[in-house]
């Protein structure tokens, strides 16, 4: 089971504890060796999408005096841990950009792009090629490995380098179809290779046959979770005659623990098997250092521990490697490595040892066998920092360590692709799920050693992602295993390989339930999540004289459909045969006839096609943008229009648009001005509209000027603007009558209003009243979340039928109800920024908002844009969520869309699924660029349907489930209150639970667990955190108008930026710190792996509670649109020499902003590490550095949402809380 | 056979409840129109709503007859109706003009499939109810 912790943990951050094979190998012997082999192979996918890996190992070992002595600690730099395996490198690559992708992923979660998909941008090509003649090899392997009968009589080794060819190609093909880079292994790996296999052969065999035994277990899941548990089938069957040998060289090895070449083939974990006198420095980090025999038995007990983890946590002592593990070449040492190489602290950590000991368990008080459950203390709550450190003193591994990652393919790449397709082919029958009852944590917890069948099925569970965890007994599950975004598994390996993004377009379950029923008895939502106009590189564009379309539903050509002969295709929504134009046997890539699988249509599922005439009403408008600003008193003591308008001179160049690209600006306070610049004029004219009841146009052109041709007019205007009002003292705010002007001006073209305002609407049409009522803000019922007037969203609609959209810019010193004002941009496709008490006093701010606004300016705009979706037949749309006007049943109006806008769909079933396999949603934008081209943008997903429902409850993707909970939450607060929202999420949370419980045929009652799949472990932890975020907190002061943002947030925001948003993501950087340290010794090692300069480490992304903040540390929480930086009160001066530039923490003052520029690495590599956070945000946020004192902690400590706050619940009383309601 | 006032209270049911039977049918229609895609929600809404209140009015004014004239058990069989209308009504979304329908909601499904729902049985308890009226007229018109 361990075996299966190390893999399933991506090792990448998992450091796994450097003993646990040793240990693993012993205490349980009989499954110790050959599943190493196994393991390693399985794990070779993986490698191979790391190049950078595979670097790292083929480095010179580094001096082994090296960990000994501290002060060389610097070459770690190599050994990142491998990356979470488990992404669709595909289609995640396709939208990356080649270039920066390596600074692209957010973070070690798997939401960000782990370091090993980057690499490789080739991909963006057609990763379809798979079909090619290589398809047939795969295939060929892939029946072998189905059928276990074959296994034993697989192949004989051939030559070393032929194997090692082919098996690299089959991965290339089945992973990683259009990353064909990988060269031939080196010949000494050829020959581990060659040895490797021979293993293979004799353990399949054996695994075969417990294969035999068990029924397959269903759900296909995931092909992640195949890979990462591959290694645990392998151990399953492992008996004890092939152990014994192995451990026996295990323990070989261990006594010297460094290579031989014999050593390599069996134990490359060696040396990690044996690492205790690297254990003894690393005391600090929770294995202490004892005797042999008390690490023996504690590794042991942490092994159980992690086993009733089931592998979510990551404990940096405890990730006691499964002890098959031990041999698993590349995993192992990937893993173990660090360990061993572990350094003697590293000055910021060392507290952290007292703690750490008396956590570890007492090495003779094991647990229960049977699982009895931890408790929650025992549970290495101190892993983040072992990590921290395995990756940061990590040294390159020796040589012999490396396996070569293309080798020993043959099985790597067989097992994870293959493995779905057997049991997808013959689904099994729900009832197979009974004994996956024993596989819940209990069962889980047993030793291995006891129950080797539950140790079979439980790896089957997590071979096909339906390992469980009990809540109860894992507090710390966040780990790259729940992070990480579940891949969906179609039978068609083409069609996996190019489904759509993930970011782009993402469904709450990865399988659909088959009826609703079904869908009922789930408790869980289904809807998709999706981000249309994402800024995506490399995104095919064709154009064609006709675009082909289903005749009936108009469903768009994509790869999921069936081509029934080269004439006819079956459209895969309403499935209707339809004919293929002639022209579409014309592949434009290519210029030849013939293949229809070779158009980009059908090889892409993210596709845009420029549009023929007859998707136009009209010719295709200008891109025409027209300001706002409000100008009364209350604006000008903020200070706004100075860098709005210095922002918007600044960037005229640069705001999308052609030749015929037109401006305009109208300021208002009691009245409207609006600013002429007509031709002869060579300054702009000012005129006033008094009567602001009845407002018309003073006159009918240059109000909106062509901003080439008066580019002069309009920056002197700009120039002149803040001055022209700094001191005024009208204290009117017509917001009502400029927005009316605004819209005579825009109804002939259609375009963007931009509204700037700073206070309550007062004067005109629109007027409204003030009111919140201060006193009131942390009730439990918070009133006025509805708009005061339907003033705004009628204008909001009326501009929506005009093509013109609205975006608003509050920047309010008080109540400005934004509940009301925002409706313009709500129901016209526009966008709501706030920033609230904006001051130009207050420069965080004021960059804050030029970062903002810039990107606003700047970002690409799509005008006139309609956005249908479409799902197969028997599903329909029911609930939008996102800014928009909905024009019919599945046709969203947005006069502009905007690379920053998600949106949100619930879906619900018209009539049973059951005689489909897949069901597709296809989302497409039709708009006008801003060069005046029509376009349309198609993203095409397709989902497996089951109808297990323990299936769908293992699929569901919690983050989507999120992303859309919230959104209907913002729903319900807004129709009814705000507390029904809150009890439907705790509701939800129950409801879930409890299904699944019912789902595992566990016995009702009160049992101490909450036993949740793994891909739900996150979900209380994300609704807790939502409950405290200020959309839907109780108790604690929020502003009415801060609340409305933060719900109109969860209805707009990307899941990704929303994630950002509800959970940030809290990083220790100590890591990175001594990373930077090291490889100034050792950068010279460091190949060029990634685009720019050596890697990131990963960081383990750590849960949002104080008991993860140590003084000595400086801590990183990325809000999304805030990064903070929080620095411990002891964090030692060199540190904070290096990475702020100040001799003691002193020197922060209580509101720090932006990272000071020093010229050392290790403010350097913060800055990348940052940048890479940022890499997929709309614009580089703020970042403030709290000092542990700061009066701004307050700020940090209110997003630490796992703790305990006046008013409301910890995590693990959340917990506790859902575990009373389940029944 | 007299003509009295109760008679011609049922004679204005009957015509009135003509009317509100072609309002049901007509609110049906238009939400099918909706749901199939004819109709843009705006226009929709906007010939709808200023139906609302007229339909609810007239059928208040029939019940006050029915008031006026003692007609209790007519005026029972309607008071549920008068009430759901009141409370619907109050429930509302915010509008500055009349009516009932908000463009930006009225596509969902969940609003839709109700207003369907609700036009199907309103036209049902209109049809029922202008039989009960027949009946009401002749025995009103006999009886005396």
């Amino acid at each position: 089971m361990s075996a299966y912790n190390a893999n399933i943990v991506p090792p990448p951050m998992a450091a796994p504890p450097p003993n646990g094979n040793q240990f693993n190998g012993q205490s349980a012997p009989t499954v110790a060796p050959p599943p190493m082999q196994y393991q390693q192979q399985q794990q070779q996918p993986v490698q191979q999408k790391l190049p950078l890996q595979q670097q790292q190992y083929q480095q010179p070992p580094p001096p082994i005096s090296g960990y000994q002595q501290p002060g060389v600690a610097a070459p770690t730099v190599g050994n990142l841990p491998p990356p979470p395996l488990q992404f669709n490198s595909n289609v995640i690559n396709k939208f990356l950009p080649p270039v920066t992708t390596t600074a692209a992923p957010p973070g070690p979660g798997p939401n960000g792009l782990p370091p090993h998909l980057r690499p490789t941008p080739t991909q963006n090509g057609p990763p379809s090629m798979i079909n090619g003649s290589n398809g047939a090899h795969s295939s060929a392997n892939s029946s072998r490995t189905a059928s276990p009968g074959l296994m034993t009589t697989a192949p004989k080794p051939p030559p070393p380098t032929n194997v090692a060819n082919l098996t690299s190609n089959l991965q290339n093909l089945n992973l990683q179809p259009t990353n064909g880079i990988s060269g031939p292994p080196p010949t000494t790996q050829q020959q581990q290779q060659q040895q490797q296999q021979l293993v293979h052969k004799d353990y399949r065999g054996v695994a075969v046959g417990a294969v035999g035994n068990n029924p397959p277990q269903l759900d296909t899941s995931g092909a992640n979770s195949l890979i990462s548990a591959s290694g645990l089938t392998a151990q399953v069957p492992l008996p004890n005659h092939m152990a014994s040998p192995f451990s026996a060289t295990n323990k070989l090895i261990s006594s010297a623990p460094l290579n031989s070449s014999s050593a390599r083939v069996f134990g490359n974990a060696a040396p990690v098997a044996k690492p205790p006198q690297s254990s003894g420095q690393k005391i600090l980090y929770g294995v202490q250092a004892t005797p042999d025999q008390q690490q023996h038995q504690q590794q042991q007990q942490l092994q159980q521990q992690n086993q009733q983890n089931n592998n979510l946590q990551r404990p940096p002592q405890a990730a006691a490697p499964p002890p098959t593990a031990a041999a698993a070449p590349t995993g192992a040492s990937q893993a173990w490595q660090p360990t061993q190489l572990m350094r003697p602290p590293v000055p910021g950590v060392p507290t952290m040892q007292p703690l750490q000991q008396a956590q570890a368990p007492p090495p003779l008080a094991k647990p229960p066998l049977a699982g009895g459950p931890l408790p929650p203390q025992q549970q290495q709550p101190g892993y983040p920092y072992g990590q921290a450190y395995a990756q940061q003193t990590a040294l390159p591994p020796p040589p012999t360590l490396q396996p070569p990652p293309p080798t020993g393919g043959v099985f790597g790449v067989q097992q994870p692709n293959q493995a779905p397709l057997q049991y997808q082919t013959q689904p099994p029958p729900p009832p197979v799920q009974q004994p996956y009852g024993a596989s819940n944590p209990a069962a889980a917890a047993s030793p291995m050693q006891f129950a080797p069948m539950n140790v079979t099925q439980q790896g089957f569970s997590q071979l096909w992602g339906q390992d469980t965890i009990d809540l109860m007994q894992n507090r710390h599950v966040l780990s790259p295993a729940t992070l990480q975004t579940p891949k969906i598994v179609l039978h068609n390996q083409f069609q996996e390989s190019i489904n759509c993004s993930p970011n782009i377009m993402r469904c709450t379950l990865t399988k659909i339930p088959e009826s609703n029923s079904l869908l009922q008895k789930s408790r869980l939502p289904l809807g998709i999540v999706i981000h249309p106009f994402r800024d995506v590189n490399s995104l095919p564009v064709i154009q064609c004289i006709n675009i082909v379309r289903c005749r009936l539903c108009r469903t768009y050509i994509n790869p999921f459909v069936y081509f029934v002969d080269s004439k006819m295709w079956k459209c895969n929504l309403c499935y209707r045969v339809n004919e293929l134009p002639e022209d579409f046997q014309f592949d434009p890539a290519t210029k030849t006839y013939g293949d229809v699988t070779r158009r980009p249509e059908v090889r892409s599922s993210t596709i845009e096609f420029i549009a023929p005439s007859e998707y136009m009403l009209r010719p295709p408008q200008p891109a025409m943008y027209l300001f706002l600003f409000d100008v009364s008193i209350i604006a000008q003591q903020s200070g706004y229009l100075e860098t709005a308008c210095a922002v918007l001179s600044r960037h005229l160049d640069e705001m999308p648009g052609d030749a015929r690209t037109q401006v305009g600006f109208i300021c208002y306070d009691s009245f409207v001005h609006f600013y002429s610049m007509a031709d002869g004029l060579n300054q702009p004219h000012e005129m006033t509209l008094l009567d602001i009841d009845d407002p018309f146009l003073p006159r009918p052109d240059s109000l909106l000027v062509n901003l080439k041709e008066c580019k002069e007019l309009v920056k002197d205007l700009l120039k002149q603007l803040p001055k022209r009002f700094a001191h005024t003292h009208d204290p009117g705010s017509a917001l009502g009558a400029a927005l009316q002007v605004a819209f005579k001006l825009m109804q002939a073209s259609g375009g963007r209003i931009t509204v700037f305002q700073s206070c309550l609407p007062n004067k005109g049409p629109g007027a409204l009243e003030p009111r919140e009522d201060p006193n009131n803000r942390s009730s439990k019922d918070v009133a006025h979340l509805n708009p005061a007037t339907d003033f705004y969203k009628r204008y909001a609609l009326e501009c929506s039928g005009y093509q013109i959209a609205c975006d608003l810019f509050l920047m309010n010193q008080q109540y400005s109800d934004m509940a009301t004002i925002s409706g313009i941009s709500k129901h016209s496709g526009g966008c709501v920024h706030h920033f609230p008490l904006y001051q130009k006093s207050k420069p965080h701010m004021v960059d804050s908002f030029r970062m903002c606004f810039k990107r606003y300016l700047t970002r690409k705009i799509g005008f006139e844009a309609v956005m249908r979706i479409r799902c197969t037949r028997g599903l329909q749309v029911h609930t939008f969520h996102g800014n928009f006007f909905v024009r019919s049943t599945d046709l969203l109006s947005l006069p502009n869309v905007n690379p920053d806008a998600g949106f949100g769909m619930q879906i619900s079933y018209e009539e049973s699924l059951s005689d489909v396999k897949t069901i597709c949603f296809q989302a497409a934008l039709l708009y006008t660029n801003s060069e005046g081209e029509r376009r349309i943008r198609v993203h095409t997903v397709c989902l497996p349907v089951t109808a297990s429902l323990p299936e769908v409850m293992h699929s569901a993707d919690t983050e989507a489930i999120i992303g859309l909970l919230s959104k209907m939450a913002v729903d319900r607060s807004i129709a009814s209150n705000l507390s029904d929202a809150r009890d439907a999420f705790i509701n939800a949370t129950i409801d879930v639970f409890n299904a699944f419980k019912i789902a595992q045929n566990l016995p009702s009652g009160q049992s101490g667990q909450l036993i949740a799949p793994r891909s739900l472990a996150l979900m209380p932890m994300y609704i807790l955190a939502m409950l405290k975020h200020p959309a839907f907190r109780v108790g604690t002061s929020t502003r009415l108008d801060d609340r409305v943002y933060a719900m109109d947030c969860m209805k707009t925001l990307p899941l990704d930026q929303l994630m950002k948003y509800v959970y940030p993501e809290l990083y220790k950087i100590d890591a990175l710190i001594y990373h930077a340290r090291n490889s100034n010794v050792s950068s010279n090692q460091q190949e060029d792996e990634d685009d720019d300069d050596e890697p990131l480490p990963d960081l383990p992304r750590l849960q949002l509670s104080a008991e993860h903040l140590d003084s000595r540390s400086i801590f990183l929480m990325d809000c999304g649109n805030l990064i903070m930086l929080y620095v411990g009160l002891n964090v030692p001066v060199d540190v904070l020499e290096s990475v702020l530039g100040i001799g003691s923490t002193a020197e922060l003052a209580d509101y720090v902003y932006g990272l000071p520029s020093v010229a050392t690495a290790e403010n350097d590599v913060l800055k990348r590490f940052i940048l890479r956070l940022n890499y997929d945000k709309p614009y580089g946020p703020l970042v403030q550095i709290i000092r542990d004192t700061s009066l701004a902690k307050g700020m940090f400590i209110e997003r630490l949402t796992d703790d305990r706050s006046e008013s409301s619940l910890s995590y693990y009383e959340f917990l506790q809380h859902i575990r009373a309601q389940v029944k | 056979m007299v003509f009295n006032f109760t008679a011609f209270t049922y004679i204005v049911a009957l015509i009135g409840d003509a009317f509100l039977i072609f309002f049901a049918i007509f609110h049906v229609i238009a939400f099918d129109e909706l749901k199939t895609d004819y109709k843009n929600p705006i226009d929709q809404c906007n010939s709808l709503n200023p139906l609302v209140l007229p339909e609810y009015l007239l059928h208040v004014f029939l019940n006050l007859l029915f008031l006026v004239c003692g007609e209790w058990f007519s005026l029972c069989i309607n008071i549920p109706l008068i009430a759901y209308h009141v409370w619907r009504y109050k429930n509302r979304p915010v509008m500055s003009g009349p009516g009932l329908y908000d463009p930006t909601t009225v596509l969902k499904t969940d609003t839709l499939s109700r207003n369907m729902r609700e036009g199907w049985i309103k036209l049902a308890v209109y049809l029922i109810s202008f039989f009960y009226y027949i009946y009401g007229m002749v025995y009103s018109l006999i009886s005396t």
